[in-house]
């Protein structure tokens, strides 16, 4: 790097060199950062641009940010484009903060039912057959509708999708002969909350992973690094980060997660080991807090289902009174957000926009309503997955449009 | 609790079928070809277990000796929870940084405050979540005494079990909690049917 600079110095001489941002990095070494947007000229093409870097950043003129709370943080959704979100960007939720785990001193001890109880490093994940997969990871307390001036972020943030790569767990179990009388596993993490969930086995048997890494590189640690367990279209906190340890036993743990959290009043009882998430759409543009004018609007958003691919998303204009197919991009895939454009002409009047995504199970997406009616009023807010719409005013501002019903 | 029955399928049935096509995206493996094992990873000493398996079933596997009851439980949770989960029965007007714990009656209305008493299915809960992540700024302090103590004065405090009830491996899980009959397991099975 040092010698990049000197040769940069000699070739490009005063104004250029202001541009180029190296600064010492922690560990000593001479990196590159993003230019400021102050140094940019009116004419790029007078001045030469920076050499090639030993990491990329964002343009300067783009801000995306998660919106963070004291337990959570939420992807800008109207801020992205297609379907994969930016690890940086991913949603979270920890419940003890992101603890710091030394990848040469990481374990995973799987035990309990098995015939031989085994520990494996992360070089030893790696060097088993791996698989690399493409889904979405929502936190199953994931609606938001309290008020107009709410963004996509706001309303339902807490769903991302990333690509996955790691080993199936059922390489692992393999590995160390899970007893054909073991229906649950539990999964531990290694944070300070030392979190646990107990999942069946037959989702181990379906899809379940042990992944080490997302969008082509290590697992960031907000997101578990340096493994995670990976329960494509369960609810997010089933997808235990940091994992240290699975058992497996003929019943249940009933931990706290499990119990007197990420369960929810139906009619008059409690519904427990609610895994799965439902079919959901959002509309991501026109949104809140946009302004747009008459004429054509691509109108733009994803759909997701926990419990398989979307078949279907359906878009109104005219606050659902009629509605109409959404294109959906190719290829949709199993379990993961799938972006929805429709084509519409506005004409200026005041109306509400709405989509609602139909899965492959059949499953068309309620309103509120339809989820009061089969679950009371009482229902709490796990699993809430309603239509939501989108109020275009006259003068083009867009509001959302709350669901009261508590 | 009743519990969906899975079928278990023996992993060496799985393990042979090849991919087949359906909403999973060819992520079962064509593991014909496979070893029997891949002799990658260790056993497992019986220490190296011992040491991570901290896990406490509703059954009491995992229930560590010892034992306390509310008497002294109620000083450490004074000294050691109060300040994040509050001292009174009824929800307080300052916003504390953990929730409440007690209610003043065993199945008080679960609507305006949910705790131990009224929506916790299971006691030994109580104790493997204590022992695992509290006190939150010292998770994994408390010895087993002193979770049995402080499990002890939560459940008397939601009006479970006396005060001087002792709390041990064998007392704990034969607790019966007033919210156990409440819970059912999840009957969504995809579908056009909203549930």
């Amino acid at each position: 790097m040092n010698k990049r600079k000197i040769s940069r110095r000699t070739l490009l001489g005063g104004a250029a060199t202001a541009a180029v941002m190296l600064f010492k990095s922690s560990y000593g070494r001479m990196i590159q950062t993003a230019i400021p947007e102050s140094l940019y000229t009116d004419d790029p093409t007078k001045v030469v641009g920076p050499p090639p870097g030993a990491v990329g950043a964002r343009s300067p003129f783009e801000h995306p940010v998660k919106k963070a709370s004291d337990t959570s943080s939420r992807t800008p959704l109207q801020d992205l484009y297609g379907t994969i979100t930016p690890a940086d960007l991913h949603y979270e939720r920890h419940h003890a903060g992101v603890p710091v785990i030394d990848p040469h001193k990481y374990e995973l001890l799987i035990h309990g039912m098995v015939d031989k109880p085994m520990v494996f490093t992360l070089a030893d994940l790696k060097r088993f057959p791996s698989v690399s997969r493409t889904c979405f990871l929502e936190c199953s307390g994931n609606f938001r509708s309290n008020k107009e001036t709410l963004t996509p972020q706001e309303i339902c943030g807490l769903t991302s999708q990333s690509e996955w790569t790691g080993v199936m767990l059922t390489t692992l179990f393999r590995e160390v002969g899970v007893q054909p009388r073991a229906s649950w596993f539990l999964a531990e993490g290694g944070d300070a909350a030392v979190m646990t969930r107990s999942v069946p086995v037959r989702k181990a048997w379906d899809d379940a992973m042990i992944v080490y890494a997302q969008n082509g590189e290590a697992i960031r640690p907000e997101q578990g690094y340096p493994a995670r367990l990976l329960l494509p279209g369960w609810e997010g906190n089933t997808n235990v980060k940091w994992l240290r340890r699975l058992e497996l036993s003929d019943q249940p743990f009933m931990t706290r997660e499990e119990t007197s959290r990420y369960t929810y009043p139906v009619k008059d009882r409690i519904r427990q080991f609610s895994f799965e998430m439902d079919a959901r759409s959002i509309i991501t543009f026109p949104a809140f807090p946009q302004q747009v004018e008459k004429g054509w609007i691509e109108i733009r958003g994803i759909a997701w289902s926990g419990w398989g691919k979307i078949a279907q998303v359906e878009v109104s204009t005219n606050a659902g009174k009629t509605w109409q197919p959404a294109r959906l991009q190719e290829p949709v895939l199993d379990k993961a957000h799938t972006a929805f454009r429709y084509l519409w002409q506005w004409n200026g009047e005041t109306t509400e926009i709405l989509s609602r995504a139909t899965d492959e199970t059949g499953y068309t997406q309620p309103t509120i309503q339809q989820l009061l009616n089969a679950r009371g009023a009482d229902m709490g807010g796990y699993h809430l997955n309603p239509v939501t719409a989108w109020v275009i005013q006259r003068d083009g501002k867009v509001l959302f449009r709350p669901e009261k019903w508590k | 609790m009743r519990l969906k029955t899975y079928i278990v399928l023996s992993y060496i049935t799985l393990a042979a079928c090849k991919p087949t096509t359906g909403s999973h995206t060819a992520l079962l493996q064509d593991t014909g070809s496979w070893p029997a094992s891949f002799h990658i990873g260790r056993r497992a000493t019986l220490a190296e277990i011992n040491a991570l398996d901290i896990d406490i079933r509703p059954d009491g596997k995992g229930l560590p000796p010892g034992q306390g009851n509310a008497l002294s439980g109620q000083t450490i949770y004074t000294a050691k929870c109060a300040a994040c989960h509050g001292t009174g029965t009824a929800a307080m007007n300052v916003q504390l940084p953990g929730p409440a714990l007690m209610n003043d009656s065993a199945g008080a209305n679960r609507k305006k405050l949910r705790t131990i008493g009224n929506y916790w299915p299971y006691a030994t809960t109580i104790f493997d979540y204590i022992r695992r992540s509290m006190p939150y700024n010292a998770p994994g302090t408390l010895t087993p005494d002193e979770v049995y103590s402080i499990t002890a004065y939560l459940l008397y405090a939601n009006r479970i079990i006396d005060q001087q009830t002792m709390m041990n491996a064998a007392s704990l899980p034969a607790v019966e909690m007033p919210a156990k009959k409440l819970f059912i397991a999840d009957d969504r099975q995809g579908g056009p049917e909203i549930r």
